[in-house]
Formats: structure tokens, C-alpha cells, sequence
């Protein structure tokens, strides 16, 4: 029987480098050239089957905007097992961008966070700003994962999926994730509120 | 910030967060912003650079605690009753999946100098210490009537009418003892003083039922509580109103309510720039409180005031089983108060705080010019208390509904023990705001696969 692992991933860049637009990519192959900010994505998941047949489910976090005033909340980077932090390879500013936003998880995250430094919009060479080796270099310097990704052709955006997958901690089921709801209820002292609530049954007025 | 919004909301407590969740799930488009650069308000969970930057300005925070990530310290001493209102709202909304929950170890009453747990259910009465072997037997029946009241069946009724008699000819009917009846009404019923006894049984009836269901739907004590400390809540509701498209601004200073020549509500400004809405929502801390009146305008009144101790101990409670989470009621009879004094205590087991490290909170309704001296006998329960932070805050409500200037203030939080209070606020607050009633509604879930 295959393992199965779930991870939380979470999303980070600079708005319009396509964070929302590569997990769409990844998740349903899918591309919308005019797509809007992030509205109603609530959760989304995907799962990568390696080689040795162990299947990872990504829970992906979208930032929901909230990344725009700096207003992310500390709930979103709490238990994050990975992160994707995008910048757009036509334009350096985002590359400083995500260099904020890994200095902030370095800060906030757990300490075995996966990171992985995507330069999207890869099909947009032509107008490139940031070069391969820079960003590579930069993330050869702190420890990070590097691609390029273009979600509009769809070009690297399994691979560095599948990469960070192999990547994870594949020997236990991650201990501290909240990925997933009701994950408290396999816990010591832990309660799952949905299932108790759809596990009450009309009763009387009173069942003191 | 030249767009113009349905609602802005002020300050990131779990009251207006909760709001805010629920007005954009319904369509409304939503600016929400607070001057601190954290979620929460006065609803926050604050690690310890946090905790002694507002309480210990001059101060170092000691590095013998810990590591300051591992903290996240409430502001606000309070429990979920498990079967209660905001349960509803944290699984109707779905923002259970943000988060996780845990029991509370424990539910005490401090009678007679001596800490005993709460009995729950009429089995766990007759064993009880709290009472004698014939108050026993009356308790026991107590609690079989509550137990098979049902309002269409007078044979269940024993001659009582709920809503005509006042508890305190209950309490009567059954021969309760006061000692009794003090643990029922405050530690089961959990009213703070004892104005209840002359009023109608009904909602006290329907108290001790919420109590009861709670305790039996996880077992240890009728409360559970959020993994990494009560700021996950608004946190959570923050989410979701930001997926529903909810614009947010932390750390952002707010200089002006703005209004027209007729007072109504027209924008608020920031940093200089005026943001206009239809309508704003926000904590009373925004609309004068404590401080001058906005345009002459008294928006907020001070309704008493509650002294809260957060504590920090390197032990568990003595004489709790060394229970990692409890709550103590102290209740007023006990101590010759009108007001019941409240202990809240939650561990590392809860992920707020460095392994072996407890932090109480001891709260009470001020009563006294001395309210340091009132929260003394709930002090006294905890042994050696490590370090401690005590600050008396004044309790707002709003003067007006705002349904002529279009600005609808929230309530300060009350020295109850649970949030129940809470989701009341945001049933007034919406129905003023969107002029019918709050329905929960299932929320189409985009989970994809």
C-alpha cells in the first residue's frame, strides 16, 4: 500500500507575479489571462505521486491579498511545512520583493521550512530583467530551491512541485501540521467541531 | 485608496473580524483596517516582545522565559462553550479548517476556602465533596427535573412555569442550600452576580443546559480553546473575509472619523488620505473612548470597568489534579462581593507558552477605587506567581445604533467568561447594519481536489 503524506504549502510574492496563476496551473491545468486578484480560492490541494509510489498532498494557502498592506497573518505562515515565494522574471523589483519574504519566513516560519524561489512568467524572456544566474545564485546562497516557471505555458510548474515533494520529510506524517481540518482530533485532548456538529442529531431540549 | 467601499471596519478584534467575515461572504465590499500591526485588538494573543511592549515599556523581556515565538498570551480571559453560538459560527463559516481546538482540562468552584471541580451531570453531584449527603439528594432531583423539562408535557413541569417564576422559587421547590445554588448560577449558569435569582427561570434553565450539553459533548469541561491562543479567532475570520475579497491595512494610524454637515458618516482618514464607505463599523477604542469626544459627538459610554492579572506560574494550579487548562470561578458569596472572580488558565498544551510555563489570567468586575485588592483572593489560588501584568479597563458601549449616521460601534469585552456575550454583539451590530436578522448560512465551500 502507498504512503500518503500532507504538507502545507503557502504562497508568497509581490502582487501580480502570478502566485494564484501557478497554483491554477498545478492544480487544474488551467490558465486565464485576465484573471483577477485572488477572490473566493479558498483551499485548494494537489497531489504528487513519486517515484516509490508515496503520494503527497499539497495544501496550498493562497494569501488571499492579505500579503498587499503587509497584513498577512501570523496564522498563515504557522506550521508551514513549504513555501513557494514567486517573483516575476521581468521585473527586479520582484526579485527584491521575494527576498523580503524569505528574510520574513526565515523570521516567522519554522526553521525546516522548504523554500523554493520561482521566477515565473518564464515565456516572457524576451522582457527579462532578472537573469538565470542571479536568482540562482541567490538561492544557492540561502539554501533555497530555484526554478523557472511559466504558469501560462505550463513549463516547470510540475517539476518544482514534484521537486519540493521530494524534498519534504518522508519518514514520519508531519507532527505539528495543521494542514488539513479536524487535524486536532487525532490528538491527545484535540476536538474535531465539525464532526461533533453534524454528529448531533436532533435531540431533546435538554440533554444535560 | 481612492475606492469607495461598502463598510470599513476598525480594529481587528474577534468581534469586528467576525463581522467582517460575514459582510463579505454576503457580497459587501470591505475595507478593514486597525493602528496596530498585529490581528486582534483587545482580542489579540501577544507574544512576549509584544506583552512587555504594552505593559513593560522600559523593560527587557527576560530571556529565562523562553523564546518569545513560543508565546501567545490572551489579552482577554475566555473560553468556547463547546455547544454555544460561536461554535455555530466557526463551523457554519468553515474557518474551522484555519484552525485547531483543544479541550480545557477542567471547570472549578471555589466553596468554603477549598477548590472543587463542577459537577456536570446528577451523577457527578452525588459524588461531589461540594455538598452534604441530603443536599445530595436534592440536588439530585434539581437536576432530574432540568433534565426532563419538556415544554409541552405539564407532568415534567412540578408545578413550575419557567417563564413566570423567578429561579430563586426553584431553588425553593427543591430546598437548595445557598452554597448550592451559588455553584449552580455561577459556575454552571455562569452569571457573574446573583440579579438572576428574581428574575425569570427560563434563561436560566436554558444556561445550565448549554452548560451540561457542553461538558457532554467532549467530556473534561464544557469549554475547548484555539491551539496557539485566542488571536487565531479573529485571525481566522480576517481569512476569511479576505477571500470573500476584504481589503486589509494593519498599522495604519486612523486621524478622522468624517462626516457631513447632517453628522452622517461620510469616510474615514488615513495617513492623510480620506477612504469613503457607506457605513463603519469599529471598537469603541476608535470612536473616543477614553479619550475626547470626535466633533463634540459622544459616541461611547464607559459601563463599568473589569481589572484583569495575567499571571505567569512555573507550575500548575495547586489542589487542579495539575491540570493544564482550567477555569476557577470564585463565586461572590464566597468572597462577600457582588461580582464573581474568574480565574482562566491555559499551558503549553494549548502551544501559548514555553513548556512548563502556566499563564492565569485572574479578571473580576471592578467594584472598588482599589481594584488590585479585589482580584487578591483569586491571586491567592494560584502559589507562586512568576511575573505578572495587571491593567483595569474600562468596559464601552455605544451610545447611538447608529442607524442615523451610519456608524455602528461595537462593545468593549465584558468580564464574562466564555463568548457568548461576543456573538450577541455581532447579531445587534449586523442587524443595525444590514437591517435584518444574522442567518447563518453553509458557506459553498471551493475545495478542490
Amino acid at each position: 500500500m502507498s504512503k500518503q503524506f500532507q504538507f502545507k504549502l503557502v504562497l508568497l510574492g509581490e502582487s501580480a507575479v502570478g502566485k494564484s496563476s501557478l497554483v491554477l496551473r498545478f492544480v487544474k491545468d488551467q490558465f486565464d489571462d485576465y484573471r483577477e486578484s485572488t477572490i473566493g480560492a479558498a483551499f485548494l490541494t494537489q497531489t504528487v505521486t513519486l517515484e516509490d509510489q508515496t503520494v503527497v498532498k499539497f495544501e496550498i494557502w493562497d494569501t488571499a491579498g492579505q500579503e498587499r498592506y503587509k497584513s498577512l497573518a501570523p496564522m498563515y505562515y504557522r506550521n508551514a511545512n513549504c513555501a513557494v515565494v514567486l517573483y516575476d522574471i521581468t521585473s527586479s523589483a520582484t526579485l527584491e520583493k521575494a527576498r523580503t519574504w524569505i528574510r520574513e519566513l526565515q523570521r516567522q516560519a519554522d526553521p525546516s521550512i522548504v523554500i523554493a524561489l520561482c521566477g515565473n512568467k518564464s515565456d516572457l524572456a524576451a522582457r527579462r530583467q532578472v537573469t538565470e544566474e542571479e536568482a540562482k545564485k541567490y538561492a544557492e546562497e540561502e539554501g533555497l530551491m530555484w526554478a523557472e516557471t511559466s504558469a501560462k505555458s505550463g513549463e516547470g510548474v510540475s517539476e518544482i512541485f514534484t521537486a519540493i515533494a521530494k524534498k519534504l520529510p518522508l519518514t514520519a506524517p508531519p507532527s505539528s501540521s495543521r494542514a488539513g481540518a479536524g487535524r486536532a482530533a487525532g490528538r491527545v485532548g484535540g476536538v474535531d467541531l465539525n464532526k461533533q456538529a453534524a454528529a448531533q442529531p436532533g435531540q431533546d431540549a435538554c440533554n444535560c | 485608496m481612492d475606492e469607495e467601499y461598502d463598510v470599513i471596519v476598525l480594529g481587528t478584534g474577534l468581534t469586528e473580524c467576525i463581522l467582517s467575515g460575514l459582510l463579505s461572504v454576503e457580497g459587501k465590499k470591505v475595507l478593514h483596517m486597525d493602528r496596530n500591526d498585529y490581528y486582534g485588538g483587545d482580542s489579540a494573543s501577544l507574544n512576549l516582545t509584544q506583552l512587555y511592549r504594552k505593559f513593560r515599556p522600559d523593560q527587557e523581556v527576560p530571556t529565562e522565559l523562553g523564546r518569545d515565538r513560543d508565546y501567545a498570551v490572551d489579552l482577554v480571559p475566555k473560553f468556547i462553550i463547546a455547544s454555544g453560538e460561536l461554535t455555530k459560527i466557526l463551523v457554519h463559516t468553515d474557518v474551522t479548517r484555519y484552525l485547531e481546538f483543544k479541550q480545557i482540562a477542567g471547570s472549578f468552584v471555589y466553596r468554603d476556602g477549598r477548590i472543587s471541580k463542577v459537577p456536570s451531570t446528577e451523577m457527578e453531584a452525588v459524588k461531589s465533596p461540594l455538598m452534604g449527603l441530603f443536599e445530595k439528594r436534592r440536588a439530585k432531583k434539581f437536576f432530574e427535573f432540568l433534565q426532563g423539562w419538556k415544554d409541552e408535557d405539564p407532568a415534567t413541569h412540578h408545578g413550575l412555569d419557567l417563564d413566570k417564576d423567578n429561579m430563586r422559587t426553584v431553588y425553593e421547590k427543591f430546598g437548595l442550600e445557598p452554597g448550592t445554588q451559588d455553584f449552580i448560577g455561577h459556575a454552571m449558569a455562569l452569571y457573574l452576580d446573583d440579579d438572576y435569582i428574581t428574575k425569570p427561570a427560563r434563561p436560566t434553565y436554558d444556561r445550565i443546559v448549554l452548560y451540561t450539553s457542553s461538558m457532554a459533548r467532549y467530556g473534561k469541561s464544557p469549554y475547548i480553546y484555539p491551539l496557539y491562543g485566542l488571536g487565531e479567532l479573529p485571525q481566522s475570520f480576517a481569512r476569511l473575509s479576505a477571500i470573500y475579497g476584504g481589503t486589509y491595512m494593519l498599522d495604519k494610524q486612523i486621524e478622522k472619523i468624517v462626516t457631513d454637515a447632517d453628522g452622517k458618516f461620510v469616510g474615514v482618514t488615513s495617513g492623510g488620505e480620506t477612504v469613503k464607505a457607506k457605513q463603519v463599523i469599529g471598537d469603541p477604542s476608535y470612536f473616543g473612548a477614553g479619550g475626547a469626544a470626535d466633533g463634540g459627538k459622544l459616541r461611547v459610554v464607559e459601563d463599568g470597568k473589569v481589572v484583569r492579572a495575567i499571571c505567569i506560574l512555573k507550575h500548575p494550579i495547586p489542589n487542579t489534579d495539575d491540570s493544564d487548562s482550567l477555569q476557577i470561578i470564585i463565586p461572590q458569596n464566597q468572597v462577600n462581593r457582588r461580582n464573581d472572580i474568574y480565574i482562566a488558565m491555559v499551558s503549553s498544551t494549548h502551544n501559548v507558552c514555553a513548556k512548563d510555563v502556566y499563564v492565569a489570567i485572574v479578571s473580576t468586575i471592578v467594584e472598588t477605587d482599589n481594584p488590585h485588592l479585589e482580584i487578591v483572593p483569586g491571586l491567592n489560588l494560584l502559589g507562586a506567581i512568576h511575573e505578572q501584568f495587571v491593567t483595569v479597563t474600562p468596559i464601552y458601549a455605544p451610545t447611538s445604533s447608529g442607524a442615523e449616521d451610519n456608524i455602528f460601534v461595537t462593545r468593549s469585552y465584558d468580564a464574562t467568561s466564555h463568548f457568548e456575550t461576543v456573538v450577541e454583539d455581532v447579531q445587534d451590530v449586523w442587524k443595525r447594519v444590514i437591517g435584518s436578522d444574522l442567518v447563518l448560512k453553509k458557506r459553498e465551500v471551493e475545495v478542490q481536489e
